[in-house]
């Protein structure tokens, strides 16, 4: 389908860019006049994709994370975020609620958060080359009944 | 600083501000942590009054502390929650380990 408008940025994975992404993110989609608590459902979704990327794809390096933002008619927002990063052995395992690879205070929540901040996410990954996380969302905005 | 820590008799409280993700968390953790090992206190308080984002880092803030006080007979508080917070928090199902309150409601912006 073709979109109706478009964003791309391209940012190094180190955690300070996590804020900028997310608000860069949710200020593109501000067109759509969501309302307060569709930007931050847009705006954690982001974050939680985004601290993947930094956390686990790129772990004890830097690499590029890609993201791009399309807007479709009826107010759908799709965020891809791309990473060419170590790949996800088991995305069934590494999706479910309180799974983490890693320890420390790191809560095993990031794709629980996605699903339930978004109408739909998709895990496209290989190992030693990347994945994708891309999520949609549609914006009722303001003027929803 | 993203994090202020206050002493009141056997009681912790730390006022959170500002956005925690993954790349804030690890100050607020230390600051906090810090206080309770210093105080050892019967009750823990996170205010999360000033906090104007919140990923799943916060739920993982909120777990580690629940580590450090857990069996030590300190009851744990997490107040002032804004809507977006407090469905974060939910979701996790931390409510099985703290008390969660929300903020007052806000006037309309």
């Amino acid at each position: 389908m073709k979109y109706l408008n478009e964003v791309k940025i391209q940012l190094e994975s180190r955690s300070v860019n996590e804020g900028y992404a997310r608000l860069a993110v949710s200020s593109f989609a501000a067109q759509l006049d969501p309302t307060v608590e569709e930007i931050n459902d847009i705006k954690t979704s982001v974050s939680e994709a985004v601290t993947n990327c930094i956390v686990h794809a790129y772990k004890n390096k830097v690499g590029k994370i890609y993201i791009t933002v399309r807007i479709f008619e009826n107010s759908v927002v799709e965020i891809k975020i791309r990473d060419k990063g170590c790949g996800i052995e088991n995305i069934k395992q590494a999706m479910q609620p309180l799974y983490t690879s890693l320890g420390g205070d790191r809560a095993g929540l990031g794709f629980t958060v996605m699903e339930n901040f978004s109408d739909k996410i998709k895990v496209r990954s290989r190992v030693n080359v990347g994945t994708t996380v891309t999520i949609i969302k549609k914006i009722k905005g303001r003027n929803a009944l | 600083m993203n994090v202020k820590t206050e002493i009141n008799g056997t009681s912790v409280t730390a006022f959170l501000s500002g956005e925690i993700d993954h790349h804030n968390a690890p100050q607020i953790r230390e600051a906090i942590d810090e206080c309770v090992a210093f105080r050892q206190p019967d009750r823990l308080i996170l205010d999360f009054g000033d906090v104007t984002f919140m990923d799943s880092s916060g739920i993982g803030l909120v777990m580690g502390r629940y580590r450090l006080i857990e069996g030590k007979n300190c009851s744990f508080y997490i107040v002032n929650l804004s809507e977006h917070a407090y469905r974060v928090m939910q979701l996790a199902g931390l409510e099985k380990i703290a008390v969660l309150k929300k903020k007052a409601r806000e006037s309309v912006k």
